[in-house]
């Protein structure tokens, strides 16, 4: 066990060249998709929460794509847009969708409605209305669905690479065809701080959204 | 000059019972209106109509002589103060971007919502402090004071308060109600408010108006509402509640009988009662000390007349 792990380090310092471009093609890649997930969702979030008739057709197909298992989804993907990294970003930025629509959906439409009401009352537009209530008052839980999102997305890419795509998948698929466990495990280590670092991260900006949001308590 | 008018308003949900039934009424400037009457009444949506926020089917409501279909909503509602109960507060921000944000919707400068907020948080009994806190941070009793700090920013002419005091407990809503009866004195602001609170109604209400399926059953002032209901309704529906009501708060100095000249001296085996406090006070002396009359007095403690209880018989002669 030590043996193995020692040779994973060698393989670190060995190859980190290696490591380190795949580790910066797979940031990339994931930086793509989410930028592409978090536009499109909270977009379609808001729009929902706006239109409440829109929201459950919505989120059934938002649901129903949930649950294709993600092999399949690179098949179908593959037969329509090629292999590379296109395929790989649709199939990201497709995942991805649920959390982000769906908490952006639920932060907005649970707001009390007494303070929308006095809002409005008061004379705020519909477009005050979205940006200096609604959002504001959404965002720890629109950014708890972003992590969510965001470690989905950094952990679904390690099997992007499946249908060629760049990232650190290609060490773990390089591993797994040439019986090189070492280098399996070397990215999806790899993987895993990413996904593990990113998610701290965010969790101290929701912690600080939250308790922007549920008001500080002056010391 | 009258501010609010409704004519032949009507309101009906589904095309099923109407919830506002050709209402006709109006409100002049300065006046503080109760609307009361039982749930479902159609007192809410009454004022809620009036800044838009439910549209009515029927008739012509119009604010300062405008008809609400010439108003542009967003520009109405920020010349109108608008409370309800506590919960209203944004609490993501402060107290005092709260109290300013009307202003802030109205584009002005930051120095100047500031500036109000901590004139206004001053008006409604509150320290400067509190401008920094968040809403969660206060009492309910605070929180209101903030609504109805907030709904005076923008400095409207015509206040809607929907059930205000409805979540503060009794002590303090008391409390709050003295302080929109002086604030409503001071500011002269027009006043509509909603309350299910008879005796909250005979208390602030320079009139009273009582609703029942969507119609006006009577309104007029307290005495009109007390001694003279037109229908069984009023009569029912104000109960002794509101006699006690109206004695708790009507001042002596509405009441007592001025001395002709100044009297200096003060009769000395009588009791005295001041000027500021009510009939109910003055009732009660004169039952536990037996009498007929008591000298009224004045903030420096000079006679300045008499209290019998003929004299609020004589107020409530219609």
């Amino acid at each position: 066990m030590i043996e193995f792990l020692r040779n994973v380090l060698n393989l670190y310092r060995d190859r980190s060249e290696f490591f380190i471009r795949l580790t910066m093609e797979h940031i990339y890649l994931s930086f793509v998709a989410i930028v592409f997930i978090a536009v499109i969702g909270i977009t379609i979030g808001i729009t929902i929460a706006k239109y409440r008739r829109l929201a459950e057709p919505v989120l059934s197909v938002v649901n129903f794509i949930y649950t294709i298992p993600s092999i399949a989804l690179f098949g179908i993907l593959v037969a329509i847009t090629g292999i590379g990294n296109r395929s790989a970003l649709i199939a990201l930025v497709v995942y991805g969708m649920l959390p982000m629509i769906r908490n952006t959906y639920v932060a907005i439409s649970e707001i009390d409605d007494l303070i929308i009401e006095s809002a409005i009352g008061m004379g705020t537009t519909g477009k005050q209305l979205l940006l200096r209530i609604q959002l504001p008052l959404a965002l720890p839980v629109i950014i708890a669905g972003f992590r969510i999102m965001v470690v989905m997305t950094i952990a679904l890419g390690g099997i992007a690479s499946f249908i060629g795509a760049g990232g650190l998948g290609v060490a773990i698929w390089r591993g797994i065809t040439t019986s090189f466990p070492e280098m399996t495990v070397a990215g999806s280590l790899l993987v895993a701080l990413l996904a593990i670092v990113v998610d701290l991260v965010l969790g101290i900006l929701e912690k600080i959204a939250r308790k922007k949001v549920l008001g500080t308590v002056k010391s | 000059m009258n501010v609010l008018t409704f004519t032949d308003v009507s309101k009906s949900y589904d095309n099923q019972v109407r919830v506002i039934d050709r209402l006709s009424f109006s409100i002049e400037k300065g006046e503080f209106i109760t609307l009361i009457g039982p749930s479902g009444c159609g007192k809410t949506t009454l004022l809620k109509m009036i800044n838009g926020l439910i549209p009515f089917d029927e008739g012509v409501i119009s604010v300062k002589d405008r008809s609400l279909a010439d108003w542009d909503l967003i520009k109405l509602r920020r010349e109108i103060g608008y409370v309800i109960q506590q919960i209203g507060l944004f609490p993501h921000m402060t107290i005092e971007k709260n109290i300013g944000y009307v202003l802030s919707l109205l584009g002005r400068d930051l120095g100047e919502q500031k500036e109000k907020a901590k004139e206004l948080i001053k008006l409604v009994g509150l320290d400067a402090d509190y401008l920094t806190r968040y809403p969660r941070e206060l009492s309910g009793g605070q929180k209101q004071r903030v609504g109805v700090a907030r709904a005076l920013a923008a400095d409207p002419d015509i206040i809607l308060m929907d059930e205000p005091f409805g979540a503060v407990d009794d002590i303090t809503r008391k409390v709050l109600q003295d302080e929109m009866k002086a604030l409503h004195k001071k500011l002269q602001k027009t006043i509509v408010f909603v309350t299910h609170d008879i005796e909250e109604a005979i208390k602030l209400g320079t009139r009273i108006v009582l609703m029942d399926r969507g119609r006006i059953i009577q309104a007029g002032t307290k005495e009109e509402m007390l001694f003279a209901p037109t229908t069984e309704f009023t009569k029912r529906f104000l109960g002794s509640k509101s006699f006690n009501a109206y004695l708790g708060q009507l001042p002596i100095e509405d009441v007592y009988r001025p001395y002709e000249a100044t009297v200096t001296k003060i009769p000395q085996d009588n009791e005295t009662i001041n000027l500021t406090d009510t009939a109910m006070e003055g009732i009660r002396k004169m039952i536990k000390e037996d009498l007929q009359s008591l000298v009224v007095i004045n903030e420096e403690d000079k006679a300045v007349g008499e209290f019998q209880l003929q004299d609020i018989q004589q107020k409530i002669q219609l």
